[in-house]
């Protein structure tokens, strides 16, 4: 079967003969599979590696310079980590590592051994959203989406840092995540709405 | 039921953004993908001497090395939005630095950025031109204005006699930077050829434009090549048209026989798909002394590639045209041609530009007149198009000037410059008028209302961020009388019925009818079935409504999956069609822009600390997606305003600051509370609906009203875009 056609069979069977809707991609990431791509041509240069990623592991067989975020992508298929940048001006990659958020075009794979890094896919507990994720949707702190998953690793690193007491502070401390859509008041709101919400309970 | 459109629905696709569940061009996994990397030229103008492959060629890992050598010969680009001619590899010209020479195909993304950056090439240098400015006595008229269908002048009386004669004048020259899109996903094609089909998953704005420029290149037809883009990570217009890179990744798939992906670095992005130009404007105005203008003249020059990549002339005086009223109106565009990448639209194409020099040129005016900034464009109003001779499908633009005015306390202004301050901080504060056009293309959309009462429905459209899927779904929840939950809307396939590309703020327009008829003619259909059973005897369709899946007639119901069963069918499917823009009218929306800036008196920082945008846009489908496009715009507004500005190394005609950390966009804390307010209305001319388009408007008038406002801050007038720290330090 190629890719992208794994939902047919909730359109119809009839319809799927018939092209149009029926081919439509529409791939949630729990279909995602890992691509079945021929291996890499193996050189000396290649260490195999085990990452811990959302509390899996992770084996890698790859080149000393590959990044953190091109494992994840090109590798694991964890592609909702994205490349806006590979320089780190951006904040697309942002990912946690040991807990702490970090920019994964500027870590090396290699260097995460041993370590517990998370991504957006591993942020939700099964179907339940982290409230982050709830605010995004509820504030529409969005528009495309690309910058979506590493504001939203930013925004959970930063209430965990303790830095969203205002408005100001929230901007500052998310000054590393560029949303050229410019959603960044309802990305504040968003993150204002967790805080208070934790806030409450505290 | 109350209806759907119009409520702040969550966006339908939601989740799958916020879980990295929603795949963009290089996400999709198609098995046995290997990796392809560009090289660009580093110089800006001669020709490629020699090309030496061997090194990259004896890497680990590495299946081709395609260059102008060995590439294959491509058709010439008929189709899409915007002819983009070259480099597609055809030829050893370089005609700008950074044009792409060579594509570099290896089995993992490492080794094929290895391997582009051991490729050597020779060059013979020619000398070139870097600068627009420095060739603006080469301006030559635009030979494929707006594709050809109009002038690139206009005349309305006489401007140059009118302005001679005037008592008030301002005549001054603005300038505004290349600015680069710079959508957060870079460019990003998957392509794979089976036999002489190829399938493309690729970041485009328009799927259609995309499989025609593609089936036109490689000589196959159309229904032979299937475009694939369910995400966009933004557009703003650089994924418009079909560019090189897309076309080189189906060349580099058939070369290997395996599919290839290709994603643009950063830097790439600033060479690969085009640019807003630098612009030079000349305009005057003249009012009489009681403030009505009596003669507008706006020329503008706007830069432009070596003609043989295509044309592309920024319309900067298409607003002035109908703006305000007044009887003598004199428009030309020129271009400039240098060393440089073909531009192309960037959101607010030739409004955001040309409005910028209008709308501070208006501010002068009032400054000049004494007159009030918000009273000056209240006695010019124009309550039809003059240009055009026309009256307008639907113009608020009063209620945009008055409830913008009233939300942001216009009427505490105190007009003297410098005379604003809260402590040392020197505060201004402006505005200017927002307009851009409003617009319809033909557009089919396909519906399927199925036994269980859920609606699968799709068109060949794209969301690039806007909502299209989220309005769409609401649209289809009215119409079929279905909650919004039990409605999939699909879109971004080549194989679904076609829809115009997503540029213009047409989408809306052009789309959202083709849905609603689709589903009037399922409706329609699905009623001919129960009146044509003995039970609906003496019904008539008037007397049928549906509802979650239910056919309710008085003392009778008609449950969709009996219908079905019984007519031995699995769904009912109805098509649609919206045609071209209505005439008649001139169709446009408008806004009023007003902001706040502080200015710090010794170090000259500038910061926007208040907004406030009035629009007026017909219809507001959907308020949550809708406030996000506007808050949106007017971020992008700002960055206009003060940060932009692609710079060039006047020597080799190379960008400098090619990258995030260097060209500067708005970033969280540039960027204070926007308030937005819809004006009500609706243009039933544009459609149905009510609808407009309102990707572009919000960002129209952003630039004038910030330099407007550093201004009335500062004392000091900047019209060369963005505004700096040194501008105002004097």
């Amino acid at each position: 079967m190629k890719p992208g056609l794994t939902r047919r069979g909730l359109i119809g069977r009839s319809v799927a003969t018939a092209g149009g809707l029926a081919a439509v991609p529409l791939v949630t990431p729990a279909e995602a599979a890992i691509p079945a791509a021929p291996a890499p041509v193996r050189t000396p240069e290649m260490v195999d590696i085990v990452l811990q990623v959302n509390g899996r592991r992770l084996p890698l067989t790859i080149e000393p310079r590959v990044s953190l975020l091109d494992a994840l992508r090109e590798q694991a298929g964890l592609t909702g980590t994205k490349k806006g940048c590979d320089r780190g001006s951006c904040g697309a990659c942002t990912v946690h590592v040991d807990g702490r958020r970090v920019n994964s075009c500027l870590t090396l794979a290699i260097r995460c051994q041993g370590r517990a890094v998370t991504t957006i896919e591993g942020l939700a507990e099964g179907d339940e959203l982290h409230p982050v994720q709830a605010a995004f949707i509820r504030h529409d702190a969005f528009q495309c989406g690309y910058c979506t998953p590493g504001q939203i690793m930013a925004a959970t690193a930063l209430l965990d840092e303790g830095h969203a007491g205002s408005d100001a502070e929230i901007r500052e401390y998310m000054a590393g995540n560029i949303c050229r859509c410019g959603a960044y008041n309802h990305i504040v709101d968003a993150i204002r709405d967790v805080a208070s919400q934790a806030a409450g309970k505290g | 039921m109350d209806a759907i459109v119009g409520q702040p629905l969550d966006r339908v696709d939601g989740r799958l953004k916020v879980t990295g569940g929603a795949r963009y061009a290089a996400e999709f996994p198609v098995p046995g993908v290997v990796h392809a990397v560009l090289v660009q030229s580093s110089v800006a103008a001669g020709e490629i001497v020699a090309i030496d492959t061997s090194a990259a060629e004896g890497m680990p890992g590495v299946l081709a090395v395609i260059t102008p050598e060995n590439a294959e010969k491509l058709q010439a680009d008929k189709g899409g939005e915007q002819v983009v001619s070259r480099p597609t590899l055809q030829d050893m010209q370089v005609l700008y630095n950074g044009q792409h020479v060579a594509i570099v195909v290896a089995d993992t993304l490492d080794r094929a950025q290895a391997a582009a950056s051991a490729l050597k090439l020779t060059y013979k240098q020619d000398e070139a031109v870097t600068t627009m400015d420095s060739a603006l006595n080469t301006a030559y008229r635009p030979k494929h204005f707006r594709g050809g269908a109009r002038s690139p002048d206009s005349n309305r009386g006489d401007a140059d006699a009118a302005f001679d004669a005037a008592a008030v004048k301002v005549d001054a020259t603005y300038r505004t930077p290349i600015e680069h899109h710079n959508p957060m996903e870079p460019h990003a094609t998957i392509a794979r050829w089976d036999g002489d089909r190829v399938t493309v998953w690729t970041a485009t704005q328009g799927i259609s434009g995309a499989q025609h420029t593609l089936a036109t290149l490689f000589g196959i037809p159309p229904a032979n090549v299937r475009v694939i883009c369910p995400y966009v990570g933004g557009g703003f217009g650089c994924k418009g048209s079909t560019w090189p890179p897309a076309t080189l990744t189906a060349m580099a798939a058939r070369k290997v026989g395996r599919p290839v992906k290709l994603s643009l670095t950063r830097r790439q992005m600033f060479t690969s798909n085009g640019y807003r130009p630098r612009t030079v404007q000349k305009v005057k105005l003249a009012a009489d002394a009681g403030g009505k203008l009596v003669a507008i003249r706006h020329d503008g020059m706007s830069q432009m590639s070596m003609p043989s990549l295509g044309e592309f002339a920024e319309p900067v005086g298409l607003a002035t045209e109908m703006l305000y009223s007044c009887p003598n109106v004199a428009v030309t565009h020129r271009l400039v041609g240098v060393n440089a990448p073909l531009p192309t639209y960037m959101r607010a194409p030739g409004e955001a530009s040309g409005v910028f020099a209008l709308e501070s040129a208006m501010d002068e005016l009032a400054v000049a007149l004494r007159i009030d900034p918000v009273e000056l464009r209240l006695r010019n109003y124009a309550d039809g198009d003059e240009h055009e001779d026309k009256p307008f499908s639907l113009k608020n633009l009063r209620e945009c000037y008055r409830q913008g005015a009233e939300a942001f306390g216009w009427s505490q202004r105190n007009p003297a410059p410098r005379s604003m301050r809260d402590g040392r901080v020197l505060i201004g504060w402006g505005m200017a008028t927002s307009t851009y056009p409003a617009n319809r293309r033909p557009a089919e959309a396909l519906v399927r209302l199925q036994a269980d009462g859920s609606v699968v429905a799709g068109s060949g459209t794209q969301d690039l961020g806007t909502g299209t899927y989220t309005v769409m779904t609401q649209v289809i929840a009215d119409e079929l009388g279905v909650s919004p939950r039990r409605v999939r809307f699909v879109l971004g396939d080549s194989t679904l019925p076609p829809a115009p590309g997503s540029g213009g703020s047409t989408t809306v327009a052009s789309v959202s009818p083709a849905v609603q008829a689709a589903c009037a003619a399922a409706r329609q259909k699905l009623f001919s079935l129960i009146l044509a059973d003995p039970q609906a005897a003496g019904l008539t369709s008037a007397d049928l409504r549906l509802a979650n899946g239910v056919v309710l007639a008085p003392a009778r119901r008609f449950p969709l999956s009996q219908v079905l069963a019984r007519a031995g069918l699995e769904y009912i499917e109805g098509r649609g069609k919206t045609e071209g823009p209505p005439g008649g009218h001139s169709l446009h929306s408008f806004g009023a822009q007003f902001a706040e800036v502080r200015v710090d008196p010794d170090l000259g920082e500038i910061r926007v600390s208040r907004y406030v945008g009035a629009f007026d846009a017909g219809r507001i489908l959907n308020a949550k997606t809708g406030r996000s496009q506007l808050i949106g715009g007017i971020t992008y507004g700002i960055g206009m305003a003060l940060l932009e500005e692609t710079a060039t190394d006047a020597e080799t005609g190379r960008y400098v600051n090619a990258d995030l950390a260097e060209y500067l966009v708005p970033v969280h804390p540039d960027v204070p509370l926007i308030r937005t307010i819809f004006v009500a209305g609706e243009d039933p001319v544009l459609d149905p609906l009510g609808a407009r388009g309102i990707g572009e408007l919000p960002m129209v008038g952003v630039a004038p009203a910030i330099a407007n406002a550093v201004y009335h801050a500062t004392g000091v007038r900047v019209r060369d875009l963005p505004i700096r720290i040194e501008d105002v330090l004097g």
